[in-house]
């Protein structure tokens, strides 16, 4: 179960507002995340705690293929991520690194900066503490889940290669 | 099927695919640059193999922050470097490197038929030769440099069929703005985009790299052409292997088709900050400019400088813009210096430099300062995007952008 503050966003966050490309000359989570939102938020690094989830609208991780921006707010301590839609690279960057995200219009129309939201990646259900609406998240296909599971893609392909290599 | 079910079916063990389907993809060709790269590499050698699959179907171009513009991104290109040099894989450096998407296509790396996947976002510019090729992230591509192949979610298709005779000074990237205008930076989001119609058969290679190229820009996974005359004219001295041309069966199934009447569509003009942001160029005339920049994937091509050159030819650039032109590979530069553009450039004042996504993406090369705006041919106009957070970009077409850099303000190349 994770439980977090929300940091709400409005449509099309694009990864270049979640890490800068003058800073794609760094790779380490830690040095990424010190430069997290800081073009469209700046308050935002000094108001994260980590387990905190982002919440946005529609289209959210748009723009270039940098998995520095996922690797970035998971470093930075996000914990998840809640939008009614994800750009389509950063929605595999982001599976394939293990920051979970989940589709929800209702949980964004109903959830607002500063509430105090859990989540159970499991069922997929997010509440919304300040007043215990509870809403569910699109559920991921069976592949998806897979690879979440095996704790993204890097394992998954260890594992394929392990169980090629018995065959 | 459409055109990018069959090529994604030829490309697995199945006969059929069909949109939503979880497949395992054989690649043709995996690429990364000195950005993606280094996370990638890492990423591979968590996997636990010796070697990549096959390094003929790697190839890394050093193209971002390069001929290296700090120490930092010299030790990025330097990793990425030694990386090629052990797995024997073609790594395109200084002296030889062009902008990826500009680069691959000319030296026929990149042919129909193909899946190409890329740690770039633009890397469905390949669409353009009748390829499926999308943008992924390093972790993908680590995960493919290991085994050949990759996970995808079949895409449906959004079939787009441009009616009509474009009138001069229009071309791909008016079209392209033109629809991400109408459908939004969302509009395409998961879909593959097939583009068709009366204008796109008249469309010169070049036009359709950029259409293609900008397809992430409505959110799309691809954006693709189906193989004719022009493309098989452009393949000929190029391609070196094999390939084979799908096309879609007469009763492929669309998600939408959108049609235009481009007849007369003017040149199109993304304000800031979005590339959905579009209006025709009438409309933004007078804005005042301190840079304009022609080049890039999207625009860095032979037919756009000559666009560009076309425009300049008998005047000079305003003083105080700052015009830079970037040539998208070694050899477009090496061609326009034949056809005596680069002089024309030169002459009349402009800045020309080696091939580099430099200001595009804010890196290097024509940075911007706050309150400065700036005319591009790029791709994207985000917040902060070529430098400042509280400077200002617009994205237009290559004669657009140097007509604006004559007269010092956005302007229609029939006015200058």
């Amino acid at each position: 179960m994770l439980k977090g503050k929300v940091h709400k966003y409005g449509s099309d966050v694009n990864t270049d507002e979640i890490i800068p490309a003058r800073y794609l000359y760094l790779s380490e989570p830690d040095e990424l995340a010190e430069h997290c939102m800081e073009d469209i938020d700046g308050e935002f690094l000094s108001r994260v705690e980590p387990g905190d989830i982002m919440v946005a609208t529609t289209n959210f991780g748009c723009g270039s293929s940098r998995e520095h921006a996922p690797i970035g707010l998971k470093a930075a301590g996000i914990s998840c991520v809640i939008a009614k839609s994800f750009a389509r690279i950063f929605f595999r960057n982001a599976i394939n690194i293990g920051l979970p995200l989940l589709e929800s219009a209702e949980a964004v129309d109903n959830i607002k900066s500063g509430d105090i939201v859990e989540v159970d990646l499991s069922s997929g259900s997010i509440t919304n503490t300040r007043n215990g609406k509870v809403f569910t998240a699109k559920p991921y296909p069976a592949f998806m889940g897979e690879l979440i599971a095996a704790g993204g893609l890097i394992e998954h392909t260890r594992k394929r290669i392990a169980d090629s290599r018995r065959a | 099927m459409t055109l990018v079910e069959k090529i994604l079916a030829a490309h697995t063990d199945k006969k059929k695919v069909s949109p939503g389907d979880f497949i395992n993809v054989r690649v043709d060709l995996i690429l990364a640059n000195d950005i993606t790269a280094p996370i990638a590499i890492n990423e591979f050698r968590r996997i636990g193999v010796e070697k990549v699959f096959d390094p003929e179907k790697i190839v890394m171009v050093a193209d971002h922050f390069v001929p290296n513009k700090d120490i930092l991104s010299a030790e990025q290109v330097k990793f990425m470097r030694n990386f090629c040099n052990e797995q024997g894989i073609t790594c395109f450096d200084v002296g030889q490197m062009g902008i990826e998407h500009v680069l691959l296509p000319e030296k026929g790396m990149v042919l129909p038929g193909d899946v190409v996947i890329g740690a770039d976002s633009h890397t469905c510019t390949y669409g353009a030769v009748g390829a499926f090729s999308t943008g992924m992230g390093s972790t993908d591509i680590a995960a493919a440099m290991a085994t050949g192949d990759i996970w995808m979610k079949v895409p449906p298709t959004i079939k787009f069929i441009y009616n009509g005779n474009l009138k001069k000074w229009v071309g791909g990237k008016d079209l392209i703005l033109h629809t991400i205008g109408d459908i939004g930076v969302d509009g395409a989001l998961y879909s593959a985009m097939e583009f068709t119609g009366k204008a796109i058969s008249t469309l010169p290679m070049d036009g359709r790299f950029t259409m293609a190229n900008m397809a992430i820009e409505a959110g799309a996974k691809a954006g693709i052409f189906v193989v004719d005359g022009k493309t098989s004219a452009y393949l000929k001295l190029r391609a070196k292997r094999n390939f084979t041309v799908y096309e879609p069966d007469n009763d492929a199934r669309y998600e939408r088709i959108i049609e235009y009447d481009v007849s007369s569509l003017e040149p199109q003009v993304a304000l800031p900050h979005l590339p959905s942001n579009t209006s025709p160029v009438s409309k933004v005339k007078g804005v005042e400019i301190d840079q304009a920049v022609i080049g890039s994937c999207t625009n860095g091509r032979l037919e756009d400088l000559r666009l560009a050159a076309e425009v300049l030819k008998g005047k000079m650039i305003n003083p105080k813009v700052r015009c830079i032109v970037i040539p998208g590979t070694q050899q477009v530069y090496l061609e326009a210096l034949k056809e005596g553009i680069i002089e024309l450039f030169i002459q009349a004042g402009a800045a020309v430099s080696t091939p580099t996504c430099g200001p595009c993406l804010g890196g290097h090369m024509g940075v911007l300062a706050e309150g400065e705006r700036c005319i591009s041919t790029t791709n994207r106009n985000f917040v902060g995007r070529m430098g400042s957070t509280k400077s200002e970009v617009y994205l237009s077409n290559p004669a657009v952008a140097m007509a604006s850099a004559i007269t010092g303000k956005i302007t229609s190349p029939d006015d200058v």
